[in-house]
């Protein structure tokens, strides 16, 4: 399908395709296995300016919006989509600093996010508030010349290995959502560590902890935007992330695709190719026409959001439930008809497919995103009543 | 640190086919890429510039599209990228092609080392470097795998030998030829492949060099290549399947006819 791309989005796209393919490709297996965090990666990805493309150009980026995102998560994930994962949630723990942050704050982080040189995290999860976003307990209490955090964020990505971490805490408990707010804090900071790190089902070489505040003491300049602002300025994110967790299911399917119709071409059974048997032409067909309509989808929401649209929330969720979706299913039949093959650890398919499973769970399980679709349809029909 | 990298584009593939009229590869349809031996060589010279500041610049003699390997090159780091081109440089030998290239390093001027790959992927004689540093009359290592020191106008290499390492320093200017073993060369990245496409590479004529057109392109070339040809296969290999037992009772039968053993 033809996207018109701009020259400058294919280069990126095509850049982002040949590091997956000549740095990823060969270590993918072997970091699925050892779930070590990927540096070596990171540094690639840096020294190619990946971290650039979606921080704004005055502070060294290269001015990049979502789809740009969307375009290097989509083909990280086409090969790996552990390590894409560790790549785009540094957007994720950029985008409230470069939508909000005040110049000061962004002159001292972004140039360092955008060298690579620094990952980002963002944290909202704990463990009483996993989709119910609003029963957080973590607090930022305010003192004099700033704030003092307390309690446990859970299942952070990329925590332990960022620098630069968006936290959303309560800093008027009293007024529960309407006293979150969105502070960031740095590594190394007193009172700051980090707890176990997970042992998962996919995405296995990203890391993802616990935060963990006890007494830690941050200057009031770490506050973003205003106090109270945390809960809205966490669901505006994801209303602009949700696209990129999208472009990561995408990429997943679309690389179980080419692996599975790679497998089928060359197996022979009965005397023929799988892929000759009509059941299997089914299957494949249905495949690649739900990856392309997922992508379709994709696209049309990052552009949305990059053209700076007021509200996003029902577009984004869409593209994210839709893909993510895809991606189950696309990589459950690749492992299908690729039989015993498919479902064997030195094959690529089962990473795929263990992969693909969280996108259907972070940045809001598509449950709640399908009902948070299902209110904007009611309030749209209360307006126009 | 003045670095100037010698870099050729070649057909990217080892699978060119060979015109029987002609005798010369079917350059059509086949994408172009730097010769690889020579992508050592651009990222040694990065990275000379990198460690010691100063700059890198990419020569090649080539038809026109060879400017396409030189702004992949500023892609990759060089600073500054110059194409050798003239009608009357086609057709040019090792020997002719050292010649126009010392041409152009003498234009240039000022210099510290030189890199060239250890050979080309399609002529694959490793001559250029040598020759290039006599005509330049400076010293040459050739088969570099490691460059450990440049300090006081001087540098230490290691050079790969077929025992092992031959440590070996020579004073500046110097040119080298580089083996795969030195380093990893690195992706374009973005902003590189941003300015590659702007860049603006001045093409050098036989006028531009001030050279005798009658040492340049074939006019000039000692040598001519009379026929390029695949080897004729004379006896296949064969290989057995199968339990590791029949195999070798396969192997031994086989022996036991042809009475080698
Ligand atoms: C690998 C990984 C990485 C993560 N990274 C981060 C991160 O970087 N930062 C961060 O803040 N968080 C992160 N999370 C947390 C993630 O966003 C949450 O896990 C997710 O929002 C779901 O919350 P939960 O796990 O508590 O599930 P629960 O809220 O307990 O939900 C369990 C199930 O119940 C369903 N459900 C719950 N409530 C409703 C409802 N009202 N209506 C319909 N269905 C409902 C859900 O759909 C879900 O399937 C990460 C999680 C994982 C697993």
């Amino acid at each position: 399908m033809e996207y018109f791309l701009t020259e400058e989005q294919k280069t990126i796209k095509s850049l982002a395709r040949r590091i997956a393919e000549e740095r990823i490709l060969p270590v993918r297996a072997e970091l699925d296995e050892t779930e070590e965090f990927p540096w070596a990666i990171m540094k690639d990805l840096a020294d190619a300016d990946m971290f650039r493309v979606f921080v704004p150009e005055e502070y060294e980026g290269l001015g990049g919006g979502c789809l740009e995102l969307c375009l290097v998560v989509e083909e990280l994930s086409r090969v790996c989509s552990a390590i894409a994962t560790c790549y785009a949630v540094n957007a994720l723990g950029s985008f409230t600093l470069i939508d909000y942050g005040t110049e000061e704050q962004r002159r001292k982080y972004l140039p360092d996010i955008a060298g690579g040189k620094k990952l980002t995290a963002f944290a909202v999860t704990e463990p009483t508030a996993g989709s119910d976003v609003s029963a957080i307990k973590t607090t930022a209490e305010k003192v004099e010349g700033g704030y003092v955090l307390n309690g446990t964020k859970q299942f952070i990505t990329n925590g332990g290995e960022a620098e630069i971490y968006t936290v959303i805490a309560l800093t008027d408990k009293a007024r529960g959502v309407r006293g979150a707010s969105a502070i960031l804090v740095e590594k190394d900071t007193p009172g700051f560590s980090f707890g176990k790190k997970e042992k998962k089902m996919g995405i296995r070489a990203s890391a993802t902890r616990e935060l963990i505040f006890r007494n830690c003491f941050v200057p009031e300049e770490n506050l973003i935007a205003k106090p109270g602002m945390g809960f809205l300025l966490a669901m505006k994110l994801f209303d602009h992330s949700r696209p990129g967790i999208g472009a990561q299911a995408v990429g997943i399917a679309q690389g179980a695709l080419e692996v599975a119709v790679d497998y089928t071409r060359q197996r022979i059974q009965f005397g023929q190719p799988l892929i000759s048997l009509p059941v299997v032409q089914d299957i494949l067909g249905e495949m690649a026409t739900q990856v392309e309509a997922a992508r379709a989808l994709v696209y049309a929401a990052a552009r949305m959001v990059d053209s700076g649209a007021k509200k996003v929330t029902e577009e984004s969720a869409m593209a994210k439930v839709f893909a993510s979706d895809v991606a189950m299913k696309v990589t459950t039949d690749a492992v299908q008809i690729c039989g015993g093959t498919g479902y064997m650890r030195d094959f690529p398919l089962e990473k795929m497919m263990r992969d693909a499973k969280i996108t259907q769970i972070y940045e809001g399980s598509n449950q709640i995103l399908r009902n948070a679709i299902a209110i904007e349809l009611r309030k749209r029909k209360a307006r126009t009543e | 640190m003045n670095v100037i990298v010698c870099l050729k584009q070649v057909p990217g593939t080892a699978q060119v086919k060979i015109d029987p009229e002609t005798n010369t590869l079917i350059r059509e349809g086949i994408e172009n890429v730097i010769n690889p031996f020579d992508t050592y060589a651009l990222e040694e010279g990065v990275r000379l510039k990198e460690r010691f500041g100063g700059k890198v610049t990419a020569m090649s003699m080539g038809p026109p599209q060879a400017e396409g390997a030189l702004r992949e090159a500023v892609s990759l780091g060089a600073d500054e990228a110059i194409l050798l081109s003239d009608k009357a440089f086609a057709g040019a030998d090792t020997w002719a092609t050292a010649y126009t290239l010392a041409s152009a390093v003498n234009k240039l001027g000022q210099y510290d080392i030189i890199i060239c790959g250890r050979q080309t992927l399609d002529g694959d004689t490793g001559q250029v470097g040598p020759e290039l540093s006599e005509m330049l009359e400076v010293p040459f290592v050739a088969y570099v795998s490691r460059i450990e020191e440049i300090a006081d106008g001087q540098m230490r290499v290691q050079r790969m030998v077929e025992e092992g390492h031959e440590v070996i320093e020579a004073p500046l200017p110097t040119v080298i030829t580089v083996v795969k073993e030195i380093n990893v060369p690195r992706l374009p990245s973005l902003r590189g492949i941003v300015k590659s496409k702007s860049a603006v590479i001045p093409v050098w004529t036989v006028p531009d060099l001030g050279v005798d057109q009658s040492r340049v392109g074939l006019a000039g070339s000692f040598t001519k290549v009379i026929k390029v040809f695949f080897p004729q296969r004379v006896c296949q290999g064969e290989i057995f399947q199968g339990e590791l037992g029949n195999q070798v009772e396969c192997l031994m039968g086989k022996l036991k006819d042809a009475g080698l053993v």
